[in-house]
């Protein structure tokens, strides 16, 4: 094992798919004189030549309607959008054209392409710069949504999502790239499913259901609340479509209490979705209402202050537990 | 007396006679459709190809069986013209388990991969984007295929159709652009979208060849496209071709047609029906009498009538089809269950 970055990670993921595999080609804005937006396709231009590390004009809606043409037929294109607020320029291409074609077309085609986008906020990039959106793909039949939150995982589900047949967003976030964690040494090839979620930390006393960065809290809160009594489970889902709701449903069968954390918006997003689920096929199991805890109902804020108050922490976290799990005497 | 093949645009008569057929075919598929329209056989939307027929055969002739094709939800004549069986098509549009789409598409949806007619689309100008993979896919895995993609006059106001000129140029892509400019945008007239009387200005505003035909001239047609797919195949660059026709039916069988004089479309079909002038071209050249179109006509006639009698005896699709292909991975949908 070594320890590397999760922008690292993911690099790595494309150079050994790009070795692996002559037609996994990579377009995108900047990604190659500038050497990647947040650097993650550094490097690879020189190894693989502009052919296959192709800077794009600044175009959202080409780059992915030229990735999904690509796609169907025969390259394995590797789409980078610089933001997924930028993604929704490209929208129309994944939603209206990736997720349809093979439906539409009776089978005869499939769309082998992976966006990587990176979402989120706490950079003080402002209401324009600093959303999640992973709702509004995960609710669309015909897409695969995943959001790795660390560098094991990026670099495992990033190769897992080139060499997948179907179309796969991976879905980054802006400050995970520097995150540190350990990843197999180079040459021990690994893969991690884009239909698994992970159990980051086992307990028994309560369920927290996350992903991509808001993992992080959720570590730091089930650290909090072991020092206080409380045994946290953190189910991390890793991918939003497919949803591995077994893992969940089984997790709160064992604790019998759920508090779902994420970084976006409350209302019609990921952790609704997932609440009811866990209400429709597990609500004999909860000896409580579930617990949400999100960002607040509002635009991303410039000002420091502001922007601190409108993205959850993990004392928000710790608090959403305690007001439905009690402390368990004769701890 | 020296006897010798009597040509057209290089054409001999047989194909020149092909080439009629294939227009024929075209105009009698359409007129079958809109009949099932009207009967209540074929829902949604129905956009008929007729009056625009020189186009989509003309082009297709300057073509090879490796070629590509990418069209819009107007795609009926590109995909008959590409070989795509007639019967298959109108099962289709009758919403039919042996359609080409599995009935799954419809009308605005016709794909097939035998013949490289990768799809009808039914967002304006999406096409163009995805043509440019396409092209991209050619170029890199060194297969040595052009792709043609049509689109209306409507789509060149989307930012889509600039994205993918730009990207088409500076990319080097083996890619013809075909706008079929047939004057209306549903019912939005061209000189009152556009900025400028032709595409040439656009063209030029990206670098890229240029060429403006008449769209219900079938050789003309032909031999504009003809040095498009020559550009694209030996030079891998793309070419904007700007075909001026006209569409004989409204924009689609919903087309109230309020935005255009009945005399204007008159006009047009009494001055300018492409099936009408070419015939009259081939009689003049000496090549083909009234004998040849007739039996053309009957034999078009009969496959498009034997295509409606082979939607309409071909059962529905299976319910249980409902759910399959939306993915190749079967765990692909939401809420995946491990299997216990």
């Amino acid at each position: 094992m070594r320890v590397i970055t999760y922008r690292e990670a993911l690099r790595e993921a494309m150079r050994e798919e790009m070795l692996r595999d002559g037609r996994v080609i990579i377009i995108g804005e900047d990604i190659d004189a500038y050497g990647g937006t947040y650097a993650v396709t550094k490097g690879l231009a020189e190894e693989f030549g502009r052919d296959r590390v192709r800077d794009t004009p600044l175009a959202e809606g080409v780059i992915a309607g030229a990735a999904v043409g690509a796609a169907m037929s025969g390259l394995r294109p590797v789409a980078e959008i610089m933001t997924i607020n930028f993604s929704l320029l490209a929208s129309d291409q994944i939603i209206n054209t990736a997720a349809k074609v093979r439906y539409m077309f009776g089978g005869q085609t499939n769309v082998p392409v992976v966006f990587r986008m990176p979402a989120g906020g706490g950079a003080q990039r402002g209401a324009q710069h600093s959303q999640m959106l992973e709702a509004m793909y995960a609710h669309i039949p015909g897409l695969k949504v995943v959001m790795p939150a660390t560098p094991y995982d990026a670099k495992g589900m990033l190769k897992s999502a080139i060499r997948d047949e179907d179309p796969v967003l991976l879905i980054e976030h802006e400050l995970l790239y520097g995150v540190r964690g350990e990843v197999p040494d180079l040459g021990e090839e690994y893969t991690v499913p884009l239909n698994r979620g992970d159990i980051k930390r086992e307990g028994t006393d309560v369920t927290l259901v996350t992903f991509s960065r808001a993992l992080h809290l959720c570590l730091q809160a089930a650290e909090e609340l072991a020092h206080e009594g409380i045994s946290a489970e953190v189910v991390d889902l890793r991918s939003i479509r497919p949803l591995d709701l077994d893992l969940v449903l089984d997790s709160v069968k064992k604790t019998n209490r759920a508090v779902i954390v994420e970084e976006g918006w409350k209302y019609y997003g990921t952790g609704q979705g997932i609440a009811a689920m866990i209400y429709e096929y597990g609500f004999d199991d909860l000896d409580a209402p579930i617990g949400h805890v999100t960002g607040v109902d509002a635009p991303a804020p410039y000002a420091k202050n502001l922007e601190k108050a409108v993205f959850p922490s993990y004392t928000d976290i710790v608090a959403a537990v305690k007001k439905i799990t009690p402390v368990r005497s004769g701890r | 007396m020296v006897i010798r093949d009597l040509t057209l645009a290089g054409l001999k008569k047989e194909q020149l006679l092909n080439l009629h057929y294939t227009m024929l075919l075209m105009r009698h598929f359409e007129e079958k459709a809109a009949e099932g329209y009207t009967l209540g056989k074929i829902g949604g939307f129905l956009h008929l190809y007729t009056g625009q027929e020189a186009v989509g055969s003309g082009v297709n002739l300057a073509l090879e069986q490796n070629d590509v094709v990418i069209s819009s939800y107007r795609e009926h004549g590109h995909a008959l013209a590409k070989g795509v069986d007639p019967n298959a098509l109108m099962a289709e549009l009758y919403g039919r388990a042996s359609g080409v789409s599995k009935g799954r598409g419809g009308s605005m949806h016709i794909f097939s991969k035998e013949h490289k007619l990768f799809g009808g689309y039914a967002i304006v100008a999406a096409q163009l984007p995805i043509a440019c993979g396409y092209a991209l896919s050619a170029k890199l895995l060194k297969e040595n295929f052009v792709t043609v993609v049509y689109f209306g006059d409507g789509a060149v106001d989307e930012g889509a159709f600039h994205e993918a000129l730009n990207l088409a140029q500076v990319w080097q892509l083996p890619v013809v652009f075909v706008c079929e400019n047939n004057l209306y945008s549903m019912g939005m007239a061209v000189e009152r979208a556009w900025a400028v009387s032709s595409l040439e200005p656009r063209a030029k505003a990206y670098a890229m060849d240029y060429e403006q035909v008449n769209g219900m001239n079938v050789l003309d047609v032909y031999q504009t496209a003809q040095k498009a797919v020559k550009r694209a195949r030996e030079t891998s660059m793309p070419t904007l071709i700007e075909a001026k026709t006209y569409r004989f039916r409204g924009h689609s069988m919903a087309d109230p047609s309020s935005y255009r004089s009945k005399e204007e479309a008159e006009k047009w079909k009494q001055t300018s029906d492409p099936i009408v002038l070419f015939e009259n071209a081939l009689r003049e050249a000496g090549i083909a009498n009234n004998d040849d179109f007739k039996k053309n006509d009957d034999r078009a006639l009969q496959i498009a009538t034997k295509a409606v009698e082979f939607a309409d005896k071909s059962p529905m699709p299976e319910l249980q089809s409902l759910t399959e292909d939306i993915m190749v991975d079967p765990t692909g949908a939401i809420a995946w269950r491990r299997p216990r």
